[in-house]
């Protein structure tokens, strides 16, 4: 698959982080995902059983805990990929978000309010860590799972 | 070799026996019924037999996979995930509020809110509204076409046996005897129509012309053998009105001029169907554009509105969405044909793909391709409904009226009603629908800050 076919989906196409949800499927530098890549990324969504929460203290982390369903959703904003969402990065992502409806100075402040909130170490920047602070009451599991219908 | 000689040319009686016979048949049984408009029942006994069949050999594939415990892929008519229809606030609101016990009102931006855009995003890529619009319909259970059969491997011997023997039948019985029937249709169409056309204008000549083209149709419509329901035909197009219905293949022309008089409206296109529209012409005013025309959205309209007010003229036939659909839903609807601001009747057209999916995939299939299929199917079974007439009331416009117009098309038949366009099957989306959505996102950040900064 490449870029082209998933933009072809109109709901997605209208969809204000269409772009950003794309580049997700593709790792670095690549233009073709294959079906296998494309179902490790839609396996971010699996929504999490019950049985499973116990028995996996000894092996690798599934791909669709909470943990890593919180770094999907922290990918889409660190554009850079350098584990920190920087105050740019912010902008940039509230910028796809809102379109030409919000001025920026009115976004810059929105900006600085969210970073000012969630930063504990004063590097004006968010980590991973950060991040699953702030959104640590959140029901991540329900919300960033998609169920199929049997 | 002596012995060859006689055994041929009994050969050659047989043959030329069977041919009459054949032709004496068809004569009788389809084409005098066609001229008179009556029917013989025999493609009801046809479908009905070919429906037990049907149901038997689902139950044989699902018995002998259960037997090899093979995994049987069942199409879901209505999506394979879970979705909820909730709007793009309620979504946010819901996760600020599991997020954070804040009040509602006063947060502006949450970093949680990103996940509403990627759940959706995501959804839309593992199953969205549109696209499947563009192929054609999965069945829930199979019909003995290989063409519609995903589970194919090896059940039972007879379940093979009657395939085989349906593609037989399909191939060296049925399609020779459609082949000559939409010939002779075609033929005739061609000459009635131009021998019509030498008679001075006047009642004479509309009633043979209106009756050649609805013999020729009727032709048409066994050479396809389709077998058509019309519901509410009290209903039907008057004069001085436009007819629409929802497309999904050309064949819907021949199914609705078989049951009523209408001008067409089209391209002029070279070759065969260019004979046909001008043999047309000569009968009765039907309107056809150059393609030079076609661009030109006021010129068209303003000949439709010609057409539309000489109360003489027949209802214009319109297919207002563009482009085929596959018939579980119906797109937009193009406002040319509303402005106008005549009568409008509406149809809605829903076939049965049980016995033969009429669906034009145009960029898979040319027109040969798709007419030899659907010769080839075994039938093609369609409803027809009338819906009473509509006109545009005051207060609304053109886009409002399609849109009345297509949800009752979309209840009468059972279809999905969607608002995008047809035109998506070979166009990107435009960027106002993406505008759109950043503006209601916007408002939800902005609307708060505002009155935060009022208190």
């Amino acid at each position: 698959l490449s870029r082209e076919d998933f933009q072809r989906i109109p709901e997605l196409a209208i969809n204000p982080l269409g772009d950003r949800i794309i580049n997700a499927f593709f790792p670095e530098g690549e233009d073709q995902v294959n079906f296998r890549g494309f179902m490790r990324t839609l396996a971010h969504f699996r929504p999490i059983e019950d049985n499973e929460k116990n028995k996996d203290q000894n092996g690798p982390e599934p791909l669709n805990s909470r943990s890593n369903k919180l770094h999907f959703a922290f990918r889409l904003y660190d554009l850079d990929k350098d584990d920190k969402i920087s105050r740019d990065e912010l902008l940039q992502v509230l910028r796809m978000m809102v379109g030409v409806n919000i001025s920026d100075e009115q976004l810059g402040s929105i900006a600085d309010r969210t970073i000012q909130e969630a930063d504990q170490d004063g590097d004006s920047a968010i980590s991973f860590a950060e991040f699953v602070k702030v959104l640590e009451k959140v029901d991540v599991e329900q919300k960033m799972s998609i169920r199929f219908l049997h | 070799m002596f012995l060859l000689l006689p055994f041929d040319s009994l050969v050659v009686n047989l043959l030329g026996i069977s041919i009459t016979v054949l032709f004496t048949l068809l004569l009788v049984f389809i084409i005098v019924p066609a001229i008179f408009g009556v029917s013989f029942g025999i493609r009801k006994v046809y479908m009905k037999t070919l429906l037990k069949i049907f149901q038997w050999a689902t139950l044989r594939i699902e018995r002998g996979a259960k037997e090899k415990n093979h995994p049987l892929y069942k199409p879901y008519v209505n999506g394979i995930i879970a979705k909820e229809p909730t709007s793009l606030e309620e979504e946010i609101k819901e996760i600020r509020r599991s997020g954070s016990g804040k009040a509602l009102e006063t947060p502006e931006f949450e970093l949680s809110d990103i996940f509403y855009f990627c759940r959706k995003g995501i959804e839309t890529i593992m199953d969205d509204e549109v696209t499947k619009r563009f192929s054609a319909e999965e069945l829930e259970s199979w019909n003995l076409l290989s063409r519609t059969n995903y589970n194919f491997q090896y059940i039972s011997l007879r379940l093979t046996v009657l395939w085989g023997l349906g593609v037989l039948i399909r191939y060296c019985f049925l399609l020779p005897l459609r082949i000559a029937l939409a010939f002779t249709g075609i033929s005739l169409l061609v000459t009635g129509t131009t021998v019509v056309g030498y008679l001075p204008n006047g009642r004479c000549k509309e009633f043979l012309s209106k009756h050649v083209h609805l013999m020729c149709y009727r032709i048409c419509v066994r050479a396809l053998t389709a077998i058509i329901t019309y519901h509410d035909r009290e209903n039907r197009p008057r004069n001085g009105g436009i007819c629409v219905a929802n497309h999904t293949s050309p064949i819907d022309v021949i199914i609705l001029a078989s049951d009523g008089y209408y001008a067409m409206v089209g391209q002029i296109h070279g070759g065969l169907m260019g004979v046909i529209q001008r043999a047309m012409v000569k009968a009765c005013p039907h309107v056809w554009f150059e393609r030079s025309e076609v661009k030109d959205r006021h010129l068209v309209a303003r000949r439709l509105t010609e057409h539309v007010q000489d109360k003489s003229k027949l209802p214009i036939l319109i297919f207002p969405e563009g482009t085929c659909i596959n018939n579980t839903s119906v797109m937009m609807f193009k406002k040319g044909s509303f402005e106008i601001g005549a009568t409008v009747y509406p149809v809605a057209i829903k076939y049965d793909p049980q016995f033969g999916d009429a669906f034009w995939n145009s960029s898979k299939y040319g027109m040969v391709t798709y007419l030899l299929r659907m010769m080839t199917s075994w039938a093609i079974v369609c409803s027809v409904w009338y819906l009473p007439p509509m006109t545009r009331q005051p207060e609304e416009d053109a886009v409002q009226f399609a849109n009345r117009v297509k949800s009752a098309i979309a209840r009468q038949g059972g279809l999905v009603d969607l608002l995008w366009d047809g035109g998506l099957k070979r166009e990107k989306v435009k960027d106002t629908f993406k505008e759109e959505q950043q503006k209601l996102y916007s408002k939800m950040i902005v609307g708060n800050h505002e009155d935060r900064s009022r208190s």
